[in-house]
């Protein structure tokens, strides 16, 4: 269990102020703000439709917030292109799984790096001028590097399309990582893995937030990991911050309870258990 | 039988067959990256060819000086060509762009008309030896200088899909622009650079089929042969575009031969790539590597 002590002082990551999202008449999101602290793993949990990746997709870039704005390491990035957010070290995993399906495992992730390979076209196509090659052998060890982590060294030439799920998952993490975020987005990560699968995969992810430093913004839905791993929790329901707070205030709170267990007369589901997607 | 001849007509088919496969798979990287049907492909031909000419009779610069500063132009003629006319156009109706493609097409075709006249006029000569003999057959040297050069340009394709950074960044783009841009991949400038190679390799096949058979709007024709080139290897396959291409080069001329030596019906050399197209999209219509298009519901 990770702690949490000497962090409260460090100055947030991310920050969101009032972020409001609107499609038409919908309200996805409605003034909601929060503070990501350097170093921190911060899960946001909610009921279906709570507005969870429309959240996510607003700090990526994918959406742009009707009112609010965002500020990313010291600057707001509210208008920022998607890509510069990339390269200001804003890394992402889907919910539904976005991997280049016929491309290699080793391909997929050298993408990941696109924005840190400095060589140009023309520099390329004579290789070994002007340093592409020792740039691409230090890629490529880095790259090495990341598949060992995440243990993938025995699929690494296969094509990813071709993988199990749990694989394919943790593919497209490797991809996220090889960005060298700062901070990384982890839509679902666990979503349809068995239990095995969701241990690795909370280990990687605290293995990611410990050893190499990156800050972590998850959704989740089994309750179980996200109690586990979290440093803080924040909750949404219909698009409305509820709570925030430590994994256990927050599971204590009436109003998270109310939401996601419904009115007292409707039929009381265990908080342990994982609410299907 | 006249084996000598047919033997003839192979190689010319494998050669033409090549310069097929060299436009269709500059055709290919445009669907690819950005998802356009590009019906002016064959006025990048057209224009590449007529400028190198042009540099070549008017500003009598030596023919490789010519060819390099065709291809810059070109370069940036396709570019521009994006960012200008496309770039405006994401993100409309398909059929928008289809229409804007084909109205450029027509476009350039006149415009060239205008500016170089009707009549094909032949590029000054290059080789001293008009021809030489490979195995016994009569091949144009031109005709060689294409094989190679179609051949480079393939190699080159596939180093530049496999092995360079952007080349990955366009494979990434067509397959999704939503996660390639949070992979921090520019995909206007994918977009742009996919147009930009796409006519400049055009042009580059433009100039060889110029200086065989002189340069005139016929060039453009290329452009049309392209489909059943495409649509036989997949519409999104580049290798697939390069076997097309061969595919059709030696069905025109296997079914110029047949044509002459029984059938006699007349003009099976134009027709029968295009019966070829027919058959395959009744039988195959995602082509021999295209993607299926697999809908679960």
């Amino acid at each position: 269990m990770p702690t949490i002590h000497a962090m409260a002082e460090t100055a947030p990551i991310l920050e969101a102020r009032n972020v409001s999202l609107r499609f038409g008449g919908v309200r996805a999101l409605t003034e909601v703000s929060f503070a990501i602290r350097q170093g921190e793993v911060f899960s946001i949990i909610g009921p279906n439709g709570a507005g969870k990746t429309s959240m996510v997709n607003c700090i990526s870039g994918r959406y742009r917030p009707t009112e609010g704005g965002i500020w990313f390491d010291g600057s707001e990035i509210t208008r920022v292109p998607v890509r510069r957010r990339a390269a200001l070290g804003i890394g992402r995993t889907f919910q539904n799984l976005a991997l280049f399906g016929h491309m290699s495992v080793l391909d997929n992730i050298m993408v990941g790096r696109h924005h840190l390979l400095r060589r140009g076209f023309l520099p390329g196509m004579v290789w070994w001028l002007g340093g592409a090659q020792r740039e691409e052998i230090a890629h490529r060890r880095e790259v090495e590097e990341i598949i060992d982590f995440l243990e993938i060294q025995h699929v690494r030439k296969a094509p990813a399309g071709t993988l199990s799920y749990g694989l394919r998952k943790r593919v497209e993490l490797a991809r996220a990582v090889a960005l060298r975020p700062k901070l990384i987005l982890l839509d679902e990560p666990m979503a349809g893995m068995n239990l095995e699968e969701k241990e690795d995969m909370a280990r990687f992810i605290l293995d990611l937030n410990e050893e190499w430093g990156m800050t972590v913004l998850m959704i989740e839905h089994d309750m179980g990991v996200v109690m586990d791993i979290s440093h803080r929790v924040m909750v949404l329901d219909f698009g409305r911050k509820i709570a925030e707070g430590a994994p256990d205030a927050v599971l204590a709170d009436p109003h998270v309870k109310r939401a996601y267990l419904g009115e007292a007369d409707e039929v009381v589901r265990d908080v342990d258990e994982p609410v299907t997607a | 039988m006249d084996s000598a001849l047919l033997l003839q007509l192979t190689l010319n088919g494998l050669i033409v067959g090549a310069l097929y496969g060299v436009v269709a798979m500059s055709f290919v990287l445009i669907y690819k990256a950005s998802q356009v049907v590009n019906f002016a492909q064959g006025e990048f031909l057209l224009v590449g060819a007529w400028v190198c000419w042009w540099l070549l009779t008017d500003w009598q610069l030596p023919f490789w000086l010519g060819f390099l500063v065709t291809l810059a132009f070109m370069t940036a003629f396709g570019m521009i060509l994006q960012v200008v006319v496309l770039r405006p156009l994401i993100g409309e109706p398909v059929i928008s762009v289809i229409m804007a493609t084909i109205g450029l097409g027509i476009f350039f075709q006149a415009l060239m008309k205008w500016i170089f006249g009707v009549f094909a006029k032949p590029f000054p000569p290059i080789f001293h030896a008009e021809q030489v003999s490979v195995l016994g057959l009569q091949v144009q040297s031109v005709y060689l200088l294409s094989l190679g050069i179609s051949l480079l340009i393939m190699l080159g394709f596939a180093w530049f899909f496999t092995l360079s950074k952007h080349g990955l960044a366009m494979r990434a783009t067509a397959f999704d622009q939503q996660v390639a841009q949070s992979l921090g991949i520019s995909v206007p400038r994918v977009f742009a650079m996919s147009w930009a190679i796409s006519a400049m390799v055009s042009a580059l096949a433009g100039v060889v089929v110029g200086v065989v058979n002189g340069v005139s709007s016929a060039l453009s024709f290329y452009g049309i042969k392209v489909f059943p080139a495409v649509i036989l290897g997949g519409l999104d396959s580049v290798v697939g575009a390069v076997l097309g291409g061969l595919i059709v080069g030696l069905l025109e001329n296997w079914a110029q031969y047949l044509d002459a030596n029984w059938l006699n019906w007349g003009n099976m050399y134009g027709v029968a790539p295009f019966y070829a197209l027919i058959l395959i999209l009744l039988i195959k219509p995602y082509g021999l590597f295209g993607t299926k298009n697999i809908e679960r519901v």
